[in-house]
């Protein structure tokens, strides 16, 4: 049988899942691309790896549209009118998100949106939201996990507190869906410490929101002269109004099963197949992106750039990379050196990073304008099908050390990473008791240099896989034979099987 | 109970130190790194770290029990703790008869402090308990005031045994209180500790109306007391002090307890947790913690 046939006889698909695949069938039908030997050895080695996207990019991965203009000129092609009351708002965003291309069909980022909401917001007397509104809040974010069923549909809270803000923690908590992920952007400066509080008591529920470190995003983003920034899919930092081409990955990790690199000195390492293999994928980026860009006629055809609800010139690409811990235990592996455990072991990991940082800042690409044309590093947490691989610089799964340690040891590993990284962090049921202690975690971490902080509560339902969250109750649905209709619960349950996601350090 | 040997003229006070936790979910507000003291004057029937009791025997017992030759030395002396051996197995402890524990060390509060120095960028504060902090007041003054110039306030978890209204340098440089009232029958209380409750009670009065007491806790254990006068009279105190402080109620498990001791106690169930919380804020508590 053709994967076709298989396909539409699959009885565990719905027939979005159906639709979604056949598509994918339908591209991979031509190769466009023109990749070098070298790069195509280097892809059947699973050390380059464009993460499905697809032999013929025609959309950007991962857009994330301008709201806010959207919200001021509303949309001709979609006859919306710029929105005037809360129930308009939501209309308008709900109108437009399957609007909004990226390689699973469901949009990537679906805005700030307290900072979008807000200004329609109707208090009540005790400063929450008037009744009616906040029932047209909850429906809304319940028609997202219906209707957007894909756990990398991502909004954004904060970094202030606001009424909106506290009804979706709020209504997020009571809920527990997968969907949508969520990131509060945090700064100890702007974020008043009671909000905090309920945003890591919702984690701890529901396993998000993640705590973003807005100070250090904005920095980052103002120094590449990317403008604002939001967090989209997993934990993508990207430009508003733009996002990026592809994210095309180094898989570290398969160094590690490489005879000929498993006797090298870590010098050696770093100046030959490291070095090799980063040209490699900077090579194959390049070519992505000059397809989508130039050839793919995705902004002559699209709306979104028509109307300036997304400018070319806002979008830029992603280096992942992922497996650095099993790449330094490799290379380490006569002297015992472990990373995360070991200085030697953590140093030669910065090494390594700092090399690939240095490789792919140096880089410039023609066909990008953002910042120069220059790609944003970003900690890739790796594909369900990836086993013995750790997400990005994460230690792995067995051998975190205790808390304090894991986040001295991890906050280092966060800067280079512009596009985002992130650590997550299981806790004992009890620490709801004391979401404080989550919040002074998270201040000390951002303070060290940390990037992005996920955690939830050992009892939730909703965890976070790698980056994603699948509820527990609906992978063993899916075990059972049942259809369900989040994709990503496939994905969650092959991660759970194959990266040992539930035996996590539990942490008190 | 054990004393403190005082230093030599001028010399920094030193104090006998159980353990230091970097980074504390459950002693008191936020993330805290916590100096446990060694020593306490009270003997409570459920004590979870009866280890922290006593000063060291130098009987030796514990030196050959230990799986991971962390220990050295013989009877007649402190046994020397090798830290980068230990595998926290808790043998030492499981077969010392004192009450006692070799990993107990003689420190300044400077020293104390430079080992949470590290965690500082999480810490909220320090939290100094026990064994009984009060008993060694000099460091625990030291540790509060040099905590403070760290920008690390420091909570005083206490049993209460020592009268807090004569120790000014304490009170002063405390962030707050946490003290435990285990039974209000004075009877019942010396049944359950070897002790008098007189002073935790004149200090429960005082910390209360002083405004620095933080939390309450008393630890159900059901027959051991009566739970229901407890709960009502300390509560009462609160409200007539109109005091913030947060009532916990802690559930009595045999986690840590001796065994010998643990059998002869039983654990309350939620019926008689959530009755005690309605009881407390009934009273006026201004609020209660089920743990």
């Amino acid at each position: 049988m053709d994967s076709a046939e298989t396909t539409i006889r699959d009885r565990g698909l719905s027939y979005r899942q159906k639709a979604a695949a056949l598509a994918r069938l339908g591209e991979e039908r031509i190769a466009p691309l023109h990749i070098s030997r070298r790069t195509e050895e280097l892809r059947s080695a699973r050390v380059v790896c464009d993460l499905m996207e697809g032999p013929a990019p025609w959309r950007p991965r991962y857009i994330l549209p301008d709201y806010e203009a959207y919200f001021r000129k509303g949309s001709e092609f979609l006859r919306i009118e710029a929105p005037r009351d809360l129930l308009g708002a939501v209309f308008a965003l709900l109108s437009i998100y399957r609007q909004i291309p990226s390689i699973t069909g469901y949009p990537v980022w679906l805005g700030d949106l307290d900072s979008l909401l807000e200004p329609f917001a109707l208090p009540n007397e005790s400063d929450g939201l008037a009744p009616e509104q906040d029932r047209i809040l909850r429906m809304f974010m319940e028609q997202i996990d219906r209707d957007l069923p894909d756990s990398f549909c991502h909004a954004d809270l904060g970094p202030r507190a606001t009424r909106v803000g506290r009804a979706i923690l709020r209504h997020q908590r009571g809920a527990a869906r997968a969907v949508p992920n969520l990131s509060l952007r945090y700064d100890s400066e702007l974020t008043e410490d009671s909000f905090a509080e309920e945003a890591a008591s919702c984690a701890l529920d529901c396993a998000k929101p993640s705590f973003a470190n807005h100070r250090l995003f904005q920095a980052d983003f103002d120094a590449l002269g990317l403008g604002p920034y939001a967090i989209a899919s997993c934990y993508n930092g990207l430009p508003v109004g733009g996002g990026s081409c592809t994210l095309v990955r180094l898989n570290l990790a398969a160094f590690a099963s490489n005879a000929r690199v498993s006797g090298m000195s870590p010098e050696d390492f770093i100046s030959g197949p490291l070095a090799e293999a980063v040209a490699s994928v900077l090579e194959y980026i390049q070519e992505r992106v000059r397809f989508v860009m130039r050839e793919s006629g995705f902004f002559e055809s699209s709306f979104l750039a028509a109307e300036g609800i997304i400018d070319p010139s806002r979008f830029t690409a992603m280096f992942g990379l992922v497996g650095l811990a099993e790449c330094v235990n490799a290379l380490l592996a006569g002297r015992g050196a472990r990373f995360g455990h070991d200085r030697a072991a953590d140093e030669l990991g910065m090494a390594i990073l700092g090399e690939i940082n240095r490789l792919v800042a140096a880089h410039r690409d023609p066909n990008l304008k953002a910042s120069g044309g220059r790609y944003l590093l970003h900690a890739q947490v790796g594909i369900d099908s990836d086993s013995g691989v750790s997400p990005g610089c994460r230690i792995p799964i067995g051998e975190e050390p205790p808390l304090p340690q894991h986040l001295l040891r991890s906050a280092p590993f966060h800067g280079p990473f512009v596009a985002g990284t992130g650590d997550v962090f299981a806790f004992e049921p009890t620490a709801r008791a004391n979401p404080g202690q989550i919040v002074d975690a998270v201040k000390g971490f951002f303070a060290l240099g940390g990037r992005y902080f996920s955690c939830y509560a050992a009892d939730s339902d909703v965890i976070r896989v790698t980056g994603y969250l699948v509820k527990r109750s609906e992978v063993e649905r899916l075990r059972h034979g049942e259809v369900v209709p989040n994709a990503s619960t496939v994905l969650g349950k092959n991660a759970i099987d194959n990266l040992k996601v539930l035996d996590r350090a539990i942490r008190r | 109970m054990m004393g403190l040997v005082p230093g030599p003229e001028g010399a920094a006070v030193r104090g006998e130190v159980a353990r230091i936790l970097p980074f504390s979910a459950v002693d008191g507000p936020g993330n805290r790194g916590v100096v446990f003291l060694q020593g306490c004057d009270f003997g409570c029937g459920y004590c979870h770290n009866p280890e922290t009791r006593m000063a060291c025997a130098l009987c030796g017992a514990c030196i050959g029990a230990c799986p991971e030759s962390a220990l050295s030395g013989g009877p007649g002396s402190r046994p020397a703790w090798d830290r980068s051996r230990c595998r926290d197995c808790g043998s030492c402890v499981a077969a010392c008869s004192h009450g006692s524990s070799p990993k107990v060390r003689s420190m300044e509060a400077r020293e104390a402090l430079d080992e949470l120095e590290p965690y500082r960028p999480f810490l909220r504060g320090i939290t100094v308990s026990g064994g009984e902090c009060l008993l060694q007041s000099d460091f625990l003054a030291e540790l509060l005031e040099q905590g403070r110039a760290r920008g690390l306030p420091g909570l005083v978890d206490t049993n209460g045994s020592r009268p807090l209204a004569s120790l000014p340098r304490i009170t002063s440089a405390a962030e707050g209180f946490m003290l435990d009232v285990k039974a209000w029958n004075e009877a019942e209380h010396i049944a359950l500790t070897a002790s008098s409750n007189s002073t935790v009670l004149q200090n429960l009065g005082f910390l209360a109306r002083q405004g620095s007491l933080f939390e309450v806790r008393t630890v159900i254990v059901p027959g051991s007391f009566d739970l229901e006068e407890t709960v009502r009279e300390t509560s009462a105190v609160l409200a007539a002090a109109r005091s913030m402080a947060r009532y916990r109620l802690i559930r009595y498990r045999p986690w840590g307890v001796r065994p010998e001791r643990a059998a002869a106690l039983s654990e309350p169930d939620e019926d008689l947790m959530a009755r005690l919380a309605a009881l407390a804020l009934a009273q006026g508590a201004a609020s209660v913690l089920v743990s």
